[in-house]
């Protein structure tokens, strides 16, 4: 191959994580349009995901791992297997290991780094590995076959991850670190004290101030690590991990200076002294330093690529804080970590025994945040880091930062404008209040997607979105911003008003709504909505052709999708109510099916790990002893929690039990907006917690008190008496019309207590609604609870009667074999799954 | 360059407008989707952020015109014809060819990893051009 004249050409030395970024980062950029691309990897495979090797370890395959894209072998000549070995830059040509030459316009070295393995007496005998590939770590594989012990030396962010990957193999595990502890770059000895005890837990050995001074071998393969004070650890297996090292030896050859650490010294465009030759990644030296993580390598490829597109972006450099999660231990480190700054002043906070290490580093002054390490609990990185960044004066005395938040204790409840700007409102994220309203004005967003984008609220869990979208609303009204209440992109309409066109329009299918009042194709936002108010006002069934596709999975399979892709499944048990021979044959199947049993917090008995193919099998039984759908997949009523009453208690004023079972059976399968939890109290000791429910009964002397709008959860919120001392006809009556008000007005995913605080004129609102009948809606919201109740249809059973819809419960539609992607381990007897796979985010590369 | 290894997955009629199968395709989980503008889309199966099995359980639909999947655990969206992850770029999931014969769905797993990885891709033609 030659280049072919016309088109520049541009070879890329490298293909790993950030020679690949570079092809991407092209290709995204239409370059191959107007240049050749030709990229030389020295392994045998494209690029991969080497910040996720320890998920080779255990399991994931190669393939999986790959960064390499099809599409990109129409844009992209990609030689693997063949390493650039020579550069001549007076003839502009690259010479490959199997002779191949091709002349360049543009030359990107990617070389990325080789692990360091120190100069030790039998560091190079079998037994002795790095810790880099694929093919490093099924050599390790192959090797930890006939061994017991395995060493990591190195403990380092990739030390811990190597020692990982050899407890996986089943060996035991110790690791020797040099410094006085573990991952020394990142953390001091207090993180790291309480690092190493977690890490110990875990079943690895640490070993820390430990210099090795050789390794022993007999029969010519490794048998034991010597320290330096002549004691020796018997080992079958060791894996060196003790820092990088950049691999720069194309560029010394061909006469390009290199860092005084190594690197091929490049300047803001990633360029060398020679304007035809950039580098980037690990083998680059940006002033006098070696990035050895993989996001300042996508920066510096991007810059690369936007440079040779003609743009101007330039890389200053990049900020190593980072946070990670590590065999399932937080840590984190950011800024001056150290304390390094002249007058720096630490604030530490020590658990040993909640195995929690926080520190935070103030400057000379006290008024602001310099840095910081935090170990075993680092929910408030983002916000702690953000102050560094923003390095302002901070508005709180710094001691007050310092607890974990499980001891801080919670923010206020209530509207979102009584929230302090330090309530986390994403938990998921460790996204403030003070970060989103932050970036709405900094950024101008004016939507609840954007947000999402901008600060990742929201994006992972969900619950904490009607809290963004009111804060988003707030904030824009606040600024005098018109407000956007559309649903999605794909229907210009609030889902209030969406109900109401599907009332009155007598809409029955999403394709119709869509065609007369929306655009596109939908998406998972508008569907769902959309599915819940059909099933809301005509009760169809939810596994409908011309519904199904609409579902959540949930819904789906009606059942609740759990982290490893199997389901739980929860029959209903009215008030909490269970016959003993209902109970034995919930007990049989959890047996025969080996689910995981759980009591749940709603009086009911939750099973796990059912795979989408069992859950017909599982329901049949359930359904022939009598059980039906509990809708604890649904976004519907959920369980109406009772106490035992008058017909047992001392206490009890009221036959509870009796009115939850009535409760539960008149609302069971009302789709709303969300949720809906209930109870029904006995007496004002109120034993089943009716006030923190979405409608809780409380029995009086004279009848029942009923209280709306109540919520547990994340921002707990008690519910609101609406009416007094009623009889059980008015009770229905009342929420009857009540639910369906909700169901009618309510947005999406807005909880009943959210939904209250929203509403013009608040409980008095619902009152006059509800009670007085002030709008003249009863008999209406009335009639079309009557008409959800004269529907009701148990939907596992009207599935069972389908075959049809049973052929869909299964994984592979052209295998019977089960989803092999989940595992189990056994925990207190009972099944517990393993972690799967997760990919990380930005590591030590 | 070898032809695509096309796999039988399934009758067409099998996947229900707008929804998605799991098939297996020689140890690999591929989603198929079958959209209502009758066009079928193939990408790996495996949720990258979860590494879970369950892609094709997600709901279909579009951004800004773009057909995605989104996935069921956290809801990040997918692009159908790329792969690549709407919310956060640096994420992707492999993409294969699918195509109906004769009233059955087919699917070619497109490898990467192969030892000559440009000439073992189906369907796309490569050289020095």
């Amino acid at each position: 191959m030659t280049s072919s004249g016309a088109r520049p050409t541009v070879v890329v030395a490298g293909n790993g994580m950030v020679g690949q970024h570079l092809l991407d980062r092209l290709v995204e950029l239409g370059a191959y349009e107007r240049m050749r691309i030709v990229a030389f990897g020295e392994e045998s495979r494209p690029a991969y995901d080497r910040v996720n090797l320890s998920a080779y370890m255990e399991g994931r395959g190669a393939d999986e791992l790959s960064l390499w894209r099809a599409e990109l072998a129409d844009q992209v000549e990609l030689i693997t297997g063949d390493a650039v070995v020579a550069v001549d830059r007076d003839a502009r040509t690259v010479t490959s290991a199997s002779g191949r030459a091709i002349a360049y316009d543009h030359l990107v070295l990617a070389t990325g780094s080789a692990p360091f393995v120190p100069p030790l007496a039998g560091a190079d005998a079998p037994g002795c590995f790095v810790y880099r590939t694929l093919d490093d770590l099924d050599a390790i594989r192959a090797a930890a076959r006939d061994a017991r012990t395995g060493v990591v030396v190195g403990g380092g962010l990739l030390g811990l991850e190597a020692a990982r990957a050899l407890q996986h193999l089943g060996l035991d595990t110790h690791v020797v670190e040099l410094a006085p502890r573990l991952m020394p770059l990142q953390v001091d000895d207090g993180g790291g004290a309480v690092l190493r005890a977690r890490i110990e837990a875990l079943g690895i050995v640490v070993h820390t101030g430990a210099a090795t001074a050789a390794i022993r071998c007999a029969d010519g393969r490794v048998r034991g690590l010597e320290f330096a004070d002549g004691a020796v650890l018997d080992t079958d297996l060791v894996v060196f991990s003790a820092g990088i090292r950049p691999r720069d030896q194309l560029a010394r050859d061909c006469g390009l200076a290199v860092g005084e650490r190594g690197g091929v010294v490049v300047d803001g465009q990633c360029r060398t002294a020679d304007p035809a030759v950039f580098a980037i990644g690990e083998c680059a030296s940006f002033e006098g330093r070696v990035y050895g993580l993989v996001a300042p390598g996508y920066a510096m490829a991007r810059v690369v690529a936007d440079t040779l597109c003609g743009g101007e972006a330039s890389f200053a450099g990049a900020d190593l804080s980072s946070k990670l999660k590590l065999m399932g231990v937080d840590v984190a480190s950011f800024g001056d970590a150290h304390a390094a700054a002249p007058g720096a002043q630490a604030l530490v906070w020590h658990d040993a025994v909640g195995g929690v290490y926080r520190k935070l580093v103030i400057d000379v002054t006290g008024e602001r945040l310099l840095g910081g390490v935090l170990v075993g609990d680092a929910g408030d990185y983002a916000l702690l880091h953000q102050h560094v960044q923003a390095g302002q004066p901070l508005t709180a005395a710094p001691a007050l930062l310092l607890p974990p938040a499980a001891v801080a204790g919670a923010g206020r409840p209530a509207g979102v404008e009584g929230l302090a700007e330090t309530a986390t409102i994403c938990s998921c994220n460790n996204v403030t209040k003070g970060a989103i309203c932050a970036a709405i004005a900094a950024d101008g967003l004016s939507t609840v997607a954007q947000v999402k984008a901008c600060t990742k609220a929201g994006s992972t869990c969900g619950s904490c979105v009607p809290l963004v979208q009111r804060l988003l609303e707030h904030e824009l009204e606040a600024a005098g911003v018109a407000v956007d209440r559309s649903l999605c992109e794909h229907f210009p309409h609030t889902r209030q008003e969406l109900a109401d066109i599907v009332r009155v329009r007598a809409i029955r299918t999403f394709a119709e709504l869509l065609e007369g009042w929306g655009r596109g194709r939908g998406c998972e936002i508008c569907k769902p909505a959309v599915a819940s108010i059909l099933a809301s006002f005509h009760n169809d069934y939810v596994l409908a052709d011309e519904h199904v596709g609409l579902q959540d999975t949930n819904d789906r399979f009606l059942a609740n999708l759990q982290r490893d892709g199997t389901y739980s499944v929860v029959p209903r048990l009215p008030g909490g109510e269970v016959t003993p021979a209902q109970l034995i044959a919930i007990g049989e199947v959890a047996r025969d099916f080996d689910l995981y049993t759980k009591i749940t917090g709603g009086q009911r008995v939750d099973l796990f790990g059912a795979r989408v193919e069992q859950l017909p099998a599982i329901w049949r039984r359930l359904v022939d002893a009598g059980l039906e759908s509990g809708h604890a997949y649904g976004k519907a009523l959920r369980t109406v929690k009772s106490c035992v009453g008058e017909a047992w208690c001392r206490y009890g004023v009221q036959d509870s039990s009796s009115l939850a079972v009535e409760l539960e059976l008149r609302y069971r399968g009302l789709r709303a907006p969300h949720k809906l939890k209930s109870a029904v109290s006995g007496c004002a000791r109120e034993c089943a917690e009716a006030q923190s429910k979405d409608f809780g009964v409380i029995a009086t002397e004279q009848g029942w008190n009923l209280y709306v709008c109540g919520n547990g959860g994340m921002r707990p919120q008690h519910a609101v008496l609406l009416a007094e001392d009623v009889d059980t006809a008015t009770l229905i009556r009342y929420l009857d019309r009540f639910l369906m008000f909700y169901v009618r007005t309510a947005d999406r995913l807005e909880r009943t207590a959210t939904w209250l605080n929203r509403l013009d004129g608040g409980i008095d609102h619902v009152r006059r609604v509800v009670v007085d009948d002030a709008l003249g809606l009863a008999d209406e919201l009335e009639a079309a609870m009557a008409r959800h109740v004269a529907t009701y249809r148990c939907e596992w059973e009207a599935t069972l009667a389908d075959p049809a819809r049973l052929a869909q419960f299964r994984h592979f539609v052209n295998d019977e074999v089960a989803d092999p992607t989940p595992t189990y381990g056994r925990e207190r007897g009972q099944r517990r799954p393993l972690p799967l796979l997760v990919p990380a985010g930005e590591r030590d590369a | 360059m070898s032809a695509p290894d096309w796999t039988d997955v399934c009758a067409l009629d099998a996947i229900v407008a707008d929804t998605g199968v799991c098939a297996l395709i020689g140890g690999r989980q591929v989603a198929v989707f079958r959209l209502r503008d009758g066009s079928l889309h193939a990408i790996d199966n495996i949720d990258p952020f979860t590494g879970a099995a369950v892609l094709s359980r997600g709901i279909v639909g579009d951004r800004g015109g773009v057909p995605k999947v989104s996935s069921p655990l956290h809801k990040q969206s997918f692009d159908l014809r790329t792969g690549s992850c709407l919310d956060d770029e640096a994420v992707r999931v492999s993409v294969h060819a699918v195509r109906v014969h004769d009233g059955r769905v087919q699917v070619a797993v497109l490898r990467a990893g192969a030892q000559d990885a440009v000439g073992a891709m189906p369907s796309v033609a490569t050289s020095s051009r």
